[in-house]
């Protein structure tokens, strides 16, 4: 096929430009959408490590080689139709939990970036060197629902204390009388947010029909109390007042509306 | 026997190399293999270096991530390597999505649906605003674009780790190839061919075209994936096909009964 010969005058090349641009701008717009819906899943459990989920999605190269190198198949990678962003690495506890390795295979192979194994390291101070440590993982927090939870009902049922890899930790009994009977007592499982590290070993185990006890991502699971609240009885929060007081005292410096006000009461009283 | 056999010489190396490169992908993950662990995007060659996909890292960049060292190390592997040997050779000697594809015009010859060229929808270089935008969407969208709905990655990625609804994607290509347009994904919109595209001029390997034993048969024009790089020339002039769409598949070599189509050694002097 020849092409005509044709001069394109200034009108045609910018319609077209102008059609071009209308196209790229629709499917840029559609792609755009799609993509920040698939990637917003607050619900989805990443391997240990893992750094936080926005900058997650997008460090994760999809190359698979933490679930390769999962020993118990608990890392999967999300595939097209489960809802999970595709290709990156995800567990559901319910079915199969972290296992907790001591030596961490599924860190050390990532080559992103995606999982940081400086948040699996502790400082050794015999070997005066960096060891992994897999109960530094915050994979999520367990969380109990105690009205479905057996144990708060008063029958005996301590599964997910001993199923914790951190028993007496992340997980501990608290006693108290049962009243209704007078005679027995209740054994509550009670999580401590700052050592559970998310393995879902607990939700594994856990003998209700749905899980009563399980586990979410730290964001979803973990509020913030803010600056205004100090806890005066211990010498490492009262560090965070002072330096906020710094911080406040600068702000002082510029509080116009205040010097406004009494700028005015004065002028009244000169009168 | 010999003569099917010489007939489809670049055809058969071709499928055992993508055959085999994807049989130790799969290896590495079932059975342990050491020799290639990961997928196209990113792989552990011999617990060595990594082997990374630069148009991945490109997007990455462009969503705002700046990848860790072993992975932009093994950006500069393959980018060395393909500049080399190709860079299109990707698409024909080592993507599997290639072997959908050429099923599908198989099918699509077997069914007699000819491609009209005039009635295509889209031209050549639609595969290249794809390429463009996706690393605007990246930057937009906060993610790298491409890789979250590439059919190329969920094929691979499928088959070594478990496809999901993933073979959706992948039927997807396959109709469109047989029943919209011939090499329609590959030759049209793969931004993945497309980036691979760009760094094809300086391969080492060109296919030469001798144009005094030329008949004129068309055999090779019938059969070539990107028909626009041998076009001008077949039966014109003597060349070796600079055209950067070329992959390298020598499925024209194959066909050829004139010995006007070999593979030769590029002249950089040119």
């Amino acid at each position: 096929m020849k092409k005509k010969d044709k001069v394109a005058t200034r009108r045609d090349i910018l319609k077209t430009l102008l059609k071009g641009g209308g196209y790229l701008g629709i499917g840029g717009l559609t792609w755009g959408a799609y993509l920040n819906e698939a990637k917003s899943e607050p619900m989805i459990l990443r391997p240990p490590a893992a750094i936080d989920e926005e900058e997650f999605v997008k460090a994760c190269v999809k190359c698979g080689t933490c679930v390769e190198a999962c020993p118990y198949d608990t890392l999967r990678l999300g595939t097209p139709g489960d809802t999970k962003p595709v290709g990156m690495p995800y567990f559901v506890p319910r079915e199969i939990a972290c296992e907790m390795c001591p030596d961490i295979p599924c860190v050390p192979v990532c080559p992103s970036g995606a999982l940081d194994i400086n948040k699996v390291q502790t400082f050794d101070e015999k070997k005066q060197e960096k060891v992994l440590d897999i109960n530094k993982a915050q994979m999520g927090v367990a969380i109990i629902d105690n009205e479905s939870c057996i144990a708060f009902w008063g029958i005996q049922c301590d599964i997910c204390y001993r199923a914790c890899p951190l028993i007496d930790e992340a997980i501990k009994l608290e006693y108290t009388q049962n009243e209704r009977t007078g005679k027995h007592a209740f054994l509550r499982p009670v999580v401590d947010n700052a050592v559970c590290t998310g393995c879902g070993l607990c939700e594994n185990a856990c003998v209700t029909e749905k899980a009563s006890i399980r586990v979410l991502p730290r964001t979803l699971a973990t509020g913030k109390a803010g600056d205004h609240y100090i806890k005066g009885w211990d010498k490492e929060d009262e560090k965070r007042m002072k330096e906020k007081e710094g911080e406040e005292q600068q702000e002082k410096v510029s509080d116009k509306a205040l010097e406004y006000l009494n700028g005015d009461w004065e002028d009244l009283i000169d009168d | 026997m010999i003569k099917l056999l010489s007939q489809n010489k670049y055809l058969i190396l071709r499928r055992i190399t993508q055959s085999g490169i994807l049989l130790l992908f799969i290896g590495g993950n079932y059975w342990g293999w050491n020799i290639l662990k990961g997928d196209l995007s990113t792989a552990n060659f011999f617990d060595l270096f990594h082997l990374s996909d630069p148009y991945m890292v490109i997007q990455t960049f462009a969503a705002g991530y700046i990848l860790a060292n072993d992975v932009l190390l093994g950006t500069l592997i393959i980018l060395l390597f393909y500049t080399f040997i190709g860079g299109r050779s990707f698409c024909s000697w080592v993507c599997p999505m290639n072997i959908v594809t050429d099923v599908a015009v198989r099918i699509r010859k077997l069914l007699k649906l000819y491609q009209d060229d005039i009635k295509v929808p889209i031209n050549r270089n639609f595969r290249y605003w794809i390429l463009g935008l996706s690393i605007v969407v990246s930057a937009f969208a906060g993610i790298a674009a491409f890789e979250l709905i590439s059919p190329v990655s969920m094929l691979h990625r499928g088959l070594i780790y478990g496809m999901g609804f993933g073979w959706a994607a992948i039927s997807v290509v396959f109709f469109f190839d047989i029943f919209v347009m011939q090499n329609g994904w590959c030759g049209y919109v793969c931004p993945l061919g497309g980036f691979y595209s760009l760094i094809n001029r300086f391969s080492l390997f060109k296919v030469k075209h001798n144009h005094e034993t030329c008949t004129a048969c068309n055999k090779c024009l019938i059969v070539c994936p990107e028909k626009q790089v041998l076009l001008p020339y077949i039966n014109k002039i003597s060349i070796k096909i600079k055209g950067m769409e070329c992959s390298n598949c020598g499925r024209c070599v194959d066909v050829c009964e004139d010995n006007a189509l070999c593979f030769s050694l590029n002249n950089y002097k040119k």
